[in-house]
């Protein structure tokens, strides 16, 4: 897709991007622009590479070709000290909220402000209070992380990436595996945080509604292709019609319900091996390599 | 052809491993000089790495030790020097079994026990939310254990030495009728202070070197799955005895040669 436009005011621009993992290419020269200021959305099935790409962008990952611009510095190009200054300006919500477990929901949220802060002990748990009032959780700060629900977690996960007031925050699948209610919080828990902290938000999901409902750009992502971009309703309206078979959820479509196989009758028919074999192919050298590793 | 196809492969892939692990080791002990200013850090990892190891270091020491005492008096007593015991279960305490059977079981004990937790830290996205953080992971996880492994070895290899000598007492002066005196006293004047308890000391220091070492890169190295983390924690303990049995060897040689 070339016919995006750059704009002036962006705070990631992703330029020419290629990874590949192994064989496999994850992205394909592909370009994006996050606006700072709003809620940009990155859509697209599971094994997209949707995490990668915020790993790419968090300089976790570092990419074959192209470049990633976050605040107007190429952060693959970064020092390790100024990656790390840069990092702390960015919030990042892992799927699985990734908290300490060995610590209590208020440690957790405070565990960034002792790091980075030289602040009073009276000054880090206001704070701390302040950022679980707005997630809705300053009544469960004394709790273990394994005393969490899912959705609960993800909220004190959520209170940890803005207890440093970052610029901008990644949410890797924010909305995966939430029940309607917590589902509904988050939602507005995102677009109150984008508003009330004048934060730029990068989502990446596969929840069409939740996500078209609070995004103001999106872009769609298939097999390392943006093949799809605009507002919600642009995307929405698209003809493209494996936009519409994504944005819709049909089971067939341009992307095909079957994994590439053989025909279905002769497959049936000549079974090669018996099917508990267990017997590596004999080429499988990865297979064979880890097992002596 | 394929053969050769494969030894090319695992010894590359082999290689790749030591290089991973020696970047791993020299960003680790970088981190070191951070552990220092942060004592709590450390303090919480002795106590999981260094005493809680306390019991079974001394109940095994305690066993070692008794059964030394039985089969020493045995072979002693057919020479009529039974009186010798005493430097016999600390010499080859304070030699060899102390830093080697401390090691092992540290290994199984606390270096799995640290693999494990690595992995899973790692598995559930604990280490790169860190990251993200812009906390350094080496620093703030990796280091202070390794620090902790270090400094218990060579306490725990001490413990164990200890505990055993007593051991073997109770079994050689209690049980079998040595003499108490001639068990202490003839310790005193075999062992050498420099020749022996020096150089089981430099021995443990190597090994909570090593082994610690071996329990944190595989753990940070592990596929960051259940099955993943659990090969992770076989390898450790695989690994570990491997190198302290191997090194044991070579420093015994380098130390003891000349006698």
């Amino acid at each position: 897709m070339d016919n995006h436009v750059p704009t002036q005011d962006s705070i990631v621009t992703v330029h020419n991007l290629t990874f590949s993992r192994g064989e496999k290419k994850i992205f394909d020269d592909i370009s994006l622009e996050f606006e700072r200021g709003k809620v940009t959305a990155i859509m697209g099935p599971s094994g997209t590479g949707k995490t990668t790409l915020l790993k790419l962008i968090g300089g976790q990952l570092f990419p074959d070709h192209g470049s990633i611009m976050v605040s107007g510095r190429n952060i693959h190009h970064l020092k390790h000290d100024d990656l790390y200054a840069l990092r702390k300006r960015m919030g990042m919500l892992f799927q699985s909220g990734a908290l300490l477990t060995d610590m209590s929901v208020f440690e957790n949220v405070a565990y960034p402000l002792r790091e980075h802060t030289q602040l009073p002990e009276s000054m880090i748990r206001t704070l701390v209070l302040m950022k679980l009032e707005a997630v809705g959780l300053r009544g469960a700060r004394n709790l273990m992380p394994n005393e969490l629900s899912g959705g609960m977690a993800r909220r004190v996960a959520l209170a940890r990436a803005i207890a440093l007031d970052p610029m901008m925050i990644l949410y890797d699948e924010p909305f995966t595996g939430q029940d309607p209610i917590s589902m509904g919080a988050l939602v507005h828990l995102i677009k109150a945080l984008n508003t009330t902290l004048g934060l730029t938000s990068i989502i990446v999901s596969h929840d069409v509604h939740e996500t078209a409902a609070i995004a103001d750009y999106i872009y769609v992502l298939s097999e390392g292709k943006v093949i799809g971009q605009g507002t919600p309703k642009d995307i929405f309206d698209s003809p493209s019609l494996w936009v519409q078979q994504f944005m819709n959820g049909a089971a067939d479509g341009p992307v095909h319900f079957h994994y590439p196989a053989k025909n279905y009758m002769e497959d049936l028919l000549h079974s090669e091996k018996p099917i508990f074999s267990r017997q590596r192919p004999p080429n499988d050298r990865t297979t064979k390599r880890k097992r002596y590793s | 052809m394929e053969f050769f196809q494969n030894l090319g492969a695992s010894t590359r892939s082999s290689f790749t491993k030591l290089g991973r692990g020696s970047y791993f080791l020299v960003h680790l002990l970088a981190g070191i000089s951070s552990v220092l200013v942060r004592p709590r850090l450390l303090l919480k990892q002795l106590h999981s790495v260094g005493v809680l190891s306390f019991l079974i270091i001394s109940i095994s020491g305690l066993f070692v030790g008794m059964v030394l005492g039985l089969q020493g008096f045995y072979i002693l007593s057919r020479f009529g020097a039974e009186e010798t015991l005493g430097v016999m279960v600390a010499a080859s305490l304070v030699r060899e079994l102390g830093p080697v059977v401390t090691a092992l079981l540290f290994a199984g004990r606390a270096g799995s026990a640290l693999t494990a937790e690595i992995g899973l830290m790692k598995a559930t996205e604990q280490l790169s939310g860190m990251e993200m953080m812009a906390i350094d992971p080496i620093k703030r996880i990796i280091s202070p254990r390794f620090l902790a492994g270090f400094l218990s070895m060579p306490l725990l290899a001490a413990l164990f030495s200890c505990v055993g000598i007593i051991g073997g007492q109770l079994v050689g002066t209690g049980l079998l009728g040595v003499d108490d005196g001639a068990y202490w006293s003839q310790m005193q004047a075999n062992l050498d202070f420099q020749g022996d308890i020096i150089n089981g000391v430099i021995k443990s220091i190597v090994f909570g070197f090593v082994t610690s070492w071996i329990a944190l890169f595989e753990g940070y190295d592990s596929i960051p799955t259940a099955e993943g983390v659990s090969r992770a924690t076989t390898r450790t303990v695989v690994n570990s005895a491997f190198s302290i049995l191997g090194l044991d060897f070579i420093l015994t040689a380098l130390m003891f040669g000349d006698n």
